[in-house]
């Protein structure tokens, strides 16, 4: 990879002013797409601004009826948190799904959302179970958040503090791995909210997005049959070498039917 | 930069770059060649190692990430009199390699496996090395030192 400065702020204030200094920087959470992109010189930061060091950004709080989990928490974390664990179990599920161990002991949920990768899991967490992103300006309501393929509604000196989860009646995430990598070919956030249904795909298209038709059917009735005839257009959604746009789209139905058996 | 941490038991430092990958740190610096770079993408495992208790992949981490660490590398596995871990004894007892290429790797994440999974089924010890690639064994022989070493640890 190319050189780099390298800092190491002990608060959120300072890593925003340090991002703020001019100069092309970037934001280190858990490097697991950052590290490996800038080996490959996909990516080349003149910066690069250690969020490691920041304590007010790790840790997992249960308030009431939502868990706020802070941008630096590794996934296997979250994973391995009983209080995740407990109450939305879905949430626990997906992010030791992600990757393999070793990645999972240093990729964060900050680092995930702010990078919005296609085929990660957790923006369809994020969208599939109506979270908050809190950042050190504003509160990012998830509908808000995932703008397109590596793009997402944080601004220059925007660093995510914190992601609240409002805790579900029922969820289940159900993905596809790509059997190499572990990266979601489709994957499929079902969840019925207590404010409403939400069907959340991941893997499938340029970003995250929502399925109405099944949101719907699934309000009506919850049962894999009610999403059994749904199905999305091939005509958005990704065709590589892993799956063609048609085979996905097959995918969302099979998927999504088993999340919504699995949510209990 | 200057860096410091403890490897295997022993506080070092260094002037390194801070694009220094974990895994150049260790293998170049301290001359630790027992972890190695297999694929260089942080898909295969064989530079994985453990900093301060968990598994990560070393290749895929920047040595100033560890500032401070605990690192533990396959070279700090045996006690000092030479007897070794008992994941090292099952790997030798169930020819859990061939050209041990993946082994150390391997070994490093089948520990840390052990320790979250403490009597892991052979479903769990193919899931959850699925971090790691062989190519040579087949990895049945691994999963039996796995499940072997875990009811002697």
């Amino acid at each position: 990879m190319y050189a780099f400065n390298y800092q190491n702020p002990k608060s959120v204030a300072d890593a925003a002013a340090a991002l703020s200094k001019g100069g092309d920087a970037k934001l280190l959470a858990g490097g697991q797409s950052l590290i490996a992109a800038m080996k490959l010189r996909l990516s080349a930061p003149t910066d690069l601004i250690d969020l490691g060091g920041i304590a007010e950004l790790t840790g997992i709080k249960v308030e009431g009826t939502s868990i706020t989990i802070g941008a630096m928490t590794r996934h296997a974390e979250v994973a391995s948190s009983k209080e995740v664990q407990a109450r939305i179990p879905a949430l626990a599920s997906l992010a030791g799904s992600i990757g393999d161990r070793m990645v999972r002991n240093m990729g964060t949920i900050g680092g995930s959302l702010a990078h919005n990768d296609p085929v990660a899991d957790y923006p369809a967490a994020v969208l599939g179970l109506d979270a908050t992103v809190n950042t050190n300006k504003r509160n990012i309501a998830a509908d808000d958040f995932f703008k397109g393929m590596f793009e997402t509604a944080l601004q220059t000196g925007e660093i995510i503090v914190s992601v609240s989860f409002p805790v579900p009646k029922r969820a289940a995430y159900i993905k596809f791995k790509n059997p190499a990598s572990r990266y979601a070919i489709v994957g499929v956030m079902a969840a019925d909210t207590g404010k409403g249904v939400r069907v959340a795909v991941t893997g499938a298209a340029s970003s995250v997005f929502r399925v109405a038709e099944m949101e719907q059917a699934l309000a009506a009735k919850w049962s894999p049959d009610a999403v059994a005839g749904v199905s999305v257009p091939a005509g958005k959604l990704n065709s590589d070498m892993h799956a063609s746009a048609e085979y996905r789209a097959h995918l969302v139905t099979v998927m999504a039917r088993r999340a919504v058996a699995a949510a209990q | 930069m200057k860096i410091s941490m403890t490897v295997n038991g022993k506080p070092v430092s260094a002037e390194v770059e801070s694009r220094t990958l974990l895994v150049t740190f260790i293998r170049e610096n301290l001359r630790l060649t027992g972890t190695h770079v297999g694929c260089d993408t942080s898909q295969c495992g064989a530079c994985t190692i453990h900093l301060n208790g968990r598994a990560v992949k070393s290749c895929n981490v920047l040595a100033i990430q560890a500032e401070g660490a605990d690192i533990l590398t396959i070279e700090g596995l045996a006690r000092p009199d030479g007897t070794l871990h008992p994941m090292q004894e099952a790997f030798r007892e169930h020819h859990g390699l061939q050209c041990g290429f993946c082994t150390p790797g391997m070994v490093m994440s089948a520990v840390d496996l052990v320790k979250n999974f403490p009597d892991p089924s052979e479903e769990t010890i193919r899931a959850e090395l699925d971090g790691n690639l062989c190519r040579c064994t087949g990895y049945h022989n691994i999963v039996k030192a796995v499940k072997a070493a875990a009811a002697n640890m």
